[in-house]
């Protein structure tokens, strides 16, 4: 036991980084000072911005004060730090104050960078935060019907399946509203296939053929034309729309790029099991934030949680560590007709989704309403890691 | 191929699809026109993947060579 409370210090409060510092207060207790430093003192829940832009939920529930997240023991400081200095172990906030510590965890997620693409953002709407959400609910409700194209302007972006899931509730969508007849929808995807996952892809191609889903392959989007109503893209082609839906480029946190801790796109070097960042043993990333070539969300984060703060706990103990992150992911991804499948895979075990049916709907749906009671607090039994799902355990 | 005469070598061996077609693109998108890049991955989808992005989007694929476990892509960035 150390006599003098080890100092850790977690950048971002977002799913990743409230897990961590809860998880570590809970297993450390008084031989560790636990901050979380965030910018805006907010925790944002935003799987539930799809939701939001279809009218079928408001934003109020989507948001809460960081502080009721953490255990009364963690420190808050609503800061927003604009340097790390790994050898000299601080971090120099915007304030002019600086923090130190002894262990460093980052899980600053990503940015949108919609000015990354001329005219994105005046020409096309998004759900990947709520003002866009509320946006495209809004456009939505004025939509009379045409040409409605769905797409992704950069690669790494968050929630792989979203743009998928947007396309077939919104075809949903329109019939309900009685202008399916009249609108075309399309989902223009980087790839030659519908998702990153082929075993997702077969599943959902399918789907989309039924529902007269247009998919439009090796689309890389490289510019918007607001005036004229077209997208092009990085291939060549060009298209039409009357309502374009554009997942924005994503980069990693700028403090990363201007500390010389991230690649040039801001995304942290982070070992993928021990989840280590570079040769530095006292800074771990995790969530959003690495360059891992694996899903960008929040149940990345959730289950890279406990691996980072074991491995600090053993090493503030004196021993030595144990856990290490597989790769486990599992998302849900809604079909549309209140229908929904499920992702769950890992580095060594790619994903057998299940037919989509309703009760992974239902699933998704508990899993969005008990989101604020159990994830953060580290209160799922199934966080442990290690254990894998049965389909995808062979 | 000579090396030297590449503007850019991306080795994305270990890297799981779409990683390797997406660094690729992102070179694409850097560089300039007449620009030679080398990819090397062993992921069995680029063997489909790369080929069939490079002739949609108009660039020259101009060399696959099959190494120990990977494949080398030569691709010439056309328009």
């Amino acid at each position: 036991m150390s006599p003098v409370p080890a100092r850790i210090v977690v950048l971002g409060g977002g799913v990743g980084g409230t897990l961590v510092a809860n998880l570590l207060d809970k297993s450390l207790g008084h031989d560790a000072k636990v901050t979380v430093v965030d910018p805006s003192g907010m925790h944002d829940y935003q799987p539930g911005y799809l939701y939001v832009a279809l009218g079928e939920a408001s934003g109020h529930w989507l948001s809460r004060d960081e502080r009721t997240l953490l255990r009364r023991h963690v420190d808050l400081a609503i800061e927003e730090a604009v340097r790390i200095h790994p050898d000299a172990q601080t971090v120099q906030l915007r304030s002019g104050a600086s923090i130190e510590w002894d262990y460093l965890v980052l899980a600053t997620g990503a940015r949108l960078m919609h000015e990354e693409v001329p005219g994105l953002a005046e020409g096309a709407f998004g759900f990947y935060s709520l003002p866009d959400a509320e946006r495209l609910r809004e456009e939505l409700r004025r939509f009379r019907g045409g040409r409605l194209l769905v797409g992704v302007a950069g690669i790494p972006y968050k929630c792989p399946p979203a743009p998928v899931e947007f396309t077939m509730m919104v075809e949903e969508y329109l019939r309900k509203k009685g202008m399916r007849e009249r609108s075309e929808v399309t989902l223009l995807s980087p790839l030659n296939r519908a998702f990153t996952i082929e075993s997702a892809s077969a599943l959902i191609k399918p789907i989309m053929d039924e529902r007269g889903i247009e998919l439009a392959t090796f689309f890389n989007v490289e510019e918007v034309d607001p005036s004229a109503h077209t997208v092009t893209s990085l291939e060549g082609e060009k298209r039409e729309y009357e309502l374009l839906v554009l997942v924005p480029p994503h980069r990693g946190a700028q403090v990363m790029i201007d500390s010389d801790l991230g690649d040039n796109g801001g995304w942290l070097p982070a070992d993928k099991y021990t989840l280590q960042v570079g040769d530095y043993e006292r800074i771990f990333a995790l969530g959003d934030a690495t360059n891992l070539p694996i899903s960008k969300s929040g149940s990345t984060a959730h289950f890279e949680a406990p691996v980072i703060a074991s491995r600090i706990a053993s090493q503030i103990r004196g021993t030595a560590p144990t856990e290490s992150y597989g790769g486990r992911v599992m998302c849900f991804l809604e079909t549309g007709n209140g229908k929904a499948t499920a992702l769950r895979f890992d580095y060594e075990h790619p994903p057998v989704p299940p037919q989509p049916n309703r009760g992974w709907h239902m699933a998704k749906w508990i899993f969005n309403r008990a989101y604020w009671e159990t994830v953060p607090q580290g209160r799922l039994p199934e966080h442990a890691p290690g254990t894998m799902p049965k389909e995808v355990a062979r | 191929m000579d090396t030297t005469d590449l503007a850019r070598s991306i080795d994305a061996r270990g890297m799981p699809c779409p990683g390797p077609l997406m660094s690729l693109i992102g070179a694409i998108r850097e560089g300039t026109v007449g620009d030679t890049i080398e990819v090397l991955s062993s992921d069995e989808g680029s063997k489909t993947d790369i080929p069939a992005w490079v002739a949609k989007a108009g660039h020259e694929l101009v060399e696959v060579l099959e190494d120990d476990g990977f494949s080398r892509f030569v691709i010439r960035k056309a328009r």
